[in-house]
């Protein structure tokens, strides 16, 4: 089933060397994770345990209030928890109380740890344990961390699924678990194209609500369709799991390579594969090359953010035409980036963690076309004259399987098309 | 513990990360786990800024707990200097590092770096951004302001601008143009502007001009007591205000100069008979302290708005808001608590709302127009034109930004008139605001809503409730709420459509 795909690169970057270094991180934490995570799960109400910070950060990150009443909410610990003068623990029982109490829709509560909360090492879980016996059976109690010391940004949702793992029913039946929140369009369109190939049963985690069927056991094979998912990866292979590697469904390639890993645990014919993913691979490969053209010949140079840099390398080199000068990513996992870092053509300086002067000195250095970064670096790289896009639209944007391959193709030729833009056909010719 | 959904205010390191990235030539060391570099995006996205905050954090993680966050923090402190070589660098410690007692002020000072280190305490658990700016602001005038002979002219400090501020850049500008018609040179504008090395002559001044109390007065205070230089107490935001103000700089500075005040439109304005109709609107104020205090000035004696409840949510000033509040007969509602807001608006049903963000929301959800006075802030708090609050043209863009959301005097009446129009009718908002939120009647479970009592035992009767619908909805609010209340008043338990004229006629004005 490789017959249109791009032969991969003779040297990958598998094997490269790995520049490390620590300094200053200037990265969201996993709380971040939140804002998206509470739209996916409908039933969900997420409640972090931690400091007036942690409630200005969701508040900051999210835009400050898309949601009239959001599903999440900060329990701010003051000075009479920390002096150990109130019970911390019959606080939260009473701050849950009045949640629930306001919010009977919610079927599912998390409680989210943070730098606060584990410094003073409040057992959450002892907490959910406790709560959970209390709400049962409408309400489920579950505990992760969130926390800056813990997690970086897109490991806040790799923390929450991978709290949810234990607590799936056991299954013996052979079944496909989709790992990894996705945009329900998006969702549905890959639920569609795997039926199409008489792929089943399939179920997804997140699953919109608490009733959904997800369950696991040793039969069980799961497909991640996020890079950062290495506890949940973790978890459900101690569930006796066996996850299908793959390159991650980004732009056409990744798609088609990661629908072809789970055709094979299938079965599923060549002929079946081809018609299910003709048509789709045809007009992303369409939508990608009318995107890309602006991205054709240019460099791109990627700070660490959200993981999935890597992946996102692989697509805008092998199918927009960039090179890529420096693929930053907060953490590598072998298990999960090796086959995208195996397409990754040789050449990028591949790094893990952050020192960000040292990294802002390299980039400044390389004047790249195009720099992905997080919002803080944004605007004063511009007024260096350097285009950026935000990383963070990468993870809240739908960019995942063919028919969003043109759009996340479009998501980086934007700053490039609008710099085109305003700095006139006079100034272009000049350069 | 506290639940809490949205904050007004973050925490006190935020502020100080305002003074230190709206001054120049100063550095923030601040002890802070991953995932606080999110501060950054305040001022490089809400703000727009082209530069980094000059901040440095620690971000230590987990890993780093067990060994040696302290180290950590002296390689970050030393890394910040030799790359940045700033006058002065400022440390402290975010609510994370605050539990782990590494003493970030301490640590600094046994580093022997030829600059002034100044050690912060901003006390987390407690505290609130306005009090973080305020007491940083604070400690660098405390450490680098020295006493210093008098300047010739006479001259004044600006204090209280800071990065991130409310119409800070453009107050600022207005006031320094105001005072530069008095006669007066502006010495020192801090923090916003400043360096370290302007600090250090603030005491030059003969006055201060305090703009913002809620990030400045610490600071004010200090130069009164240490450089007798007297501060102003007047905020000059309203076209009284700003008079008063001017008033008072005379007081201060001797000035007899005279100010032309052609480019005050806003009195006009409000006199002009189409702002008739503002006559008696109900407004509910709410903000910071300052703001909402002046804002109140000026619905009631400016505009000639009602002011149906005011409250604060900075509880530093939660005094000076009961005693005006009291005066204004209402009583003040103090709280940082965003649902305890939205109750008191939803309870008071005014005909507009003045608030932050956070109230324009709610009164969206509620159908009731907002207009806003004051932060927290957001993108839309940084117009590229120049919008000040403060002075003349300050009053000239109040008048405009509080009644640009109100359906204007004539369209009001078309609409009591026409009321049933199927294109002209009341759900369709204000006929200038394009492309109008879903019209609030919900047809479906109106038998249930009209049957529901509103209010202890007083029942809708059917017609009554049909009557309710045709009021246009901008004022239905309160004819809901006036007639419950006349209704409740005389111990009636059903409102007929008599009731609800009878209330009306009652409440004419």
């Amino acid at each position: 089933m490789n017959d249109q795909m791009t032969p991969p690169p003779a040297l990958g970057c598998r094997s490269a060397p790995v520049l490390k270094q620590r300094g200053q991180r200037e990265v969201f934490c996993g709380l971040t994770g939140i804002i998206w995570l509470h739209r996916k799960m409908q039933d969900a109400f997420f409640l972090v345990v931690g400091s007036r910070t942690c409630a200005h950060l969701l508040q900051s990150a999210a835009g400050v209030m898309i949601f009239a009443e959001p599903r999440f909410g900060t329990a701010i610990l003051e000075e009479s928890d920390l002096a150990g003068l109130n019970d911390a623990h019959a606080e939260l029982d009473r701050e849950v109380e009045t949640l629930l109490a306001r919010r009977p829709d919610i079927r599912q509560l998390f409680l989210v740890g943070s730098c606060p909360s584990e410094v003073i090492k409040l057992d959450l879980s002892r907490a959910a344990e406790r709560l959970t016996q209390l709400y049962a059976p409408k309400v489920r109690v579950l505990e992760y961390s969130g926390s800056g010391i813990e997690t970086t940004f897109t490991q806040g949702e790799d923390a929450c699924l991978a709290s949810m793992v234990p607590v799936l029913p056991d299954t013996q039946e052979r079944n496909l678990v989709v790992v990894g929140a996705l945009p329900d369009v998006v969702e549905d369109q890959m639920l569609s194209l795997l039926a199409d190939m008489g792929v089943g049963p399939v179920q997804v985690l997140p699953a919109r609500t608490i009733d959904a069927d997800v369950a696991v056991g040793p039969n069980t094979v799961f497909a991640l369709t996020q890079p950062f998912l290495s506890d949940t990866h973790a978890a459900l292979v101690r569930r006796g799991a066996r996850h299908l590697a793959a390159p991650f469904p980004l732009g056409e390639e990744g798609t088609t390579a990661w629908l072809a890993a789970i055709a094979a645990e299938f079965g599923v014919t060549q002929d079946t594969f081809d018609a299910v993913t003709e048509a789709p691979r045809r007009r992303a490969r369409q939508a990608v090359a009318q995107a890309a053209e602006a991205l054709d010949g240019k460099s791109v140079f990627f700070f660490p953010d959200s993981q999935l840099e890597i992946p996102l390398a692989r697509f805008l080199t092998r199918e927009c035409g960039m090179t890529a000068i420096e693929v930053g990513s907060p953490y590598i996992h072998d298990e999960i980036h090796g086959p995208d870092l195996d397409l990754l053509p040789a050449g990028p300086q591949i790094s893990e963690g952050q020192d960000v002067d040292l990294q802002l000195d390299r980039c400044r250095a390389a004047r790249p076309d195009l720099t992905v970064c997080g919002l803080g670096l944004a605007n004063p790289l511009e007024a260096e004259g350097l285009s950026t896009k935000w990383a963070i639209e990468l993870v809240f944007t739908p960019v995942h399987f063919y028919e969003q391959a043109g759009d996340l193709a479009s998501l980086f030729a934007r700053p490039l098309r609008r710099k085109r833009i305003l700095n006139g056909p006079a100034l272009e010719a000049a350069q | 513990m506290k639940l809490t959904v949205w904050t007004y205010e973050g925490p006190p390191h935020v502020g100080a990360m305002r003074v230190a990235t709206g001054m120049k030539g100063l550095h923030y060391v601040l002890h802070a786990p991953q995932g606080d570099t999110y501060a950054d995006l305040l001022f490089t996205m809400i703000e727009r800024r082209d530069h980094r905050p000059p901040v440095t954090y620690t971000t230590f993680q987990a890993r780093d707990l067990g060994s040696d966050t302290a180290g950590l923090f002296k390689r970050a402190c030393q890394d910040a200097y030799d790359r940045f070589k700033p006058e002065a660098i400022i440390v402290g410690a975010s609510c994370t590092a605050e539990l782990i007692q590494d003493d970030p002020g301490g640590l600094a000072e046994t580093m022997g770096l030829p600059i002034p280190v100044i050690p912060l305490e901003l006390p987390s658990y407690q505290r609130k951004e306005n009090f973080g700016a305020d007491e940083t602001f604070f400690q660098i005038v405390r450490h680098l302001a020295k006493p210093a002979e008098k300047t010739a002219r006479v001259s004044c400090n600006i204090i209280g601008p800071t990065a991130l501020g409310f119409r800070h850049r453009d107050d600022v500008q207005e006031i320094t143009n105001l005072l530069y018609e008095l006669g007066i040179e502006v010495n020192v504008t801090a923090p916003m502007g400043a360096t370290p090395g302007d600090i250090a002559r603030m005491g030059q001044a003969h006055f201060n001009v305090l703009l913002y109390p809620e990030t400045g007065e610490q600071a004010a205070r200090h130069c009164e007591k240490t450089f007798g230089q007297p501060y102003t107490k007047v905020v000059p935001i309203g076209a009284g205000a700003t008079w008063d103000f001017i008033e008072e700089i005379r007081m201060l500075s001797g000035s007899t100069a005279q100010i032309d005040s052609d480019r005050l439109r806003q009195s006009w304005w409000s006199r002009s008979v189409d702002s008739t109709y503002l006559t008696g609107k109900r407004v509910f104020i709410f903000g910071d302290g300052t703001h909402v205090k002046t804002a109140a000035r000026i619905a009631r004696d400016e505009m000639g708005f009602e002011v149906a409840g005011m409250g604060c949510y900075n509880r530093e000033y939660a005094r000076d808001v009961r005693t005006l509040a009291k005066e204004y007969g209402v009583e003040a509602l103090i709280t940082d608590d965003y649902l305890a807001v939205e109750r008191a608006i939803e309870t008071l049903q005014p005909e507009m709302i003045l608030g932050t963000q956070m109230e324009r929301h709610i009164g969206k959800r509620l159908g009731i127009p907002c207009a806003v006075i004051s932060a927290p802030v957001h993108v839309q708090d940084f117009p590229a034109r120049y919008s000040p609050q403060m002075g003349f043209e300050g009053a000239n863009v109040i008048f405009d930004t509080w009644i640009h959301p109100l359906v204007m005097g004539l369209e009001e009446h078309l609409l009591h008139m026409f009321r049933e129009d199927f294109e002209f009718n009341d759900a369709a908002g204000p006929s200038h605001h394009g492309g109008h939120a879903a019209p609030q009647a919900a047809p479906a479970p109106d038998a249930a809503a009209a049957a529901a009592p509103q209010d202890d035992n007083v029942i809708w009767l059917s017609e009554a409730e049909k009557e309710l619908k045709k009021i246009p909805f901008f004022v239905r609010g309160k004819a809901r709420r006036n007639t419950e209340f006349y209704a409740t008043e005389r111990g009636l338990h059903e409102i007929s459509l008599d009731t609800l004229y009878e209330a009306k006629a009652h409440f004419a004005r």
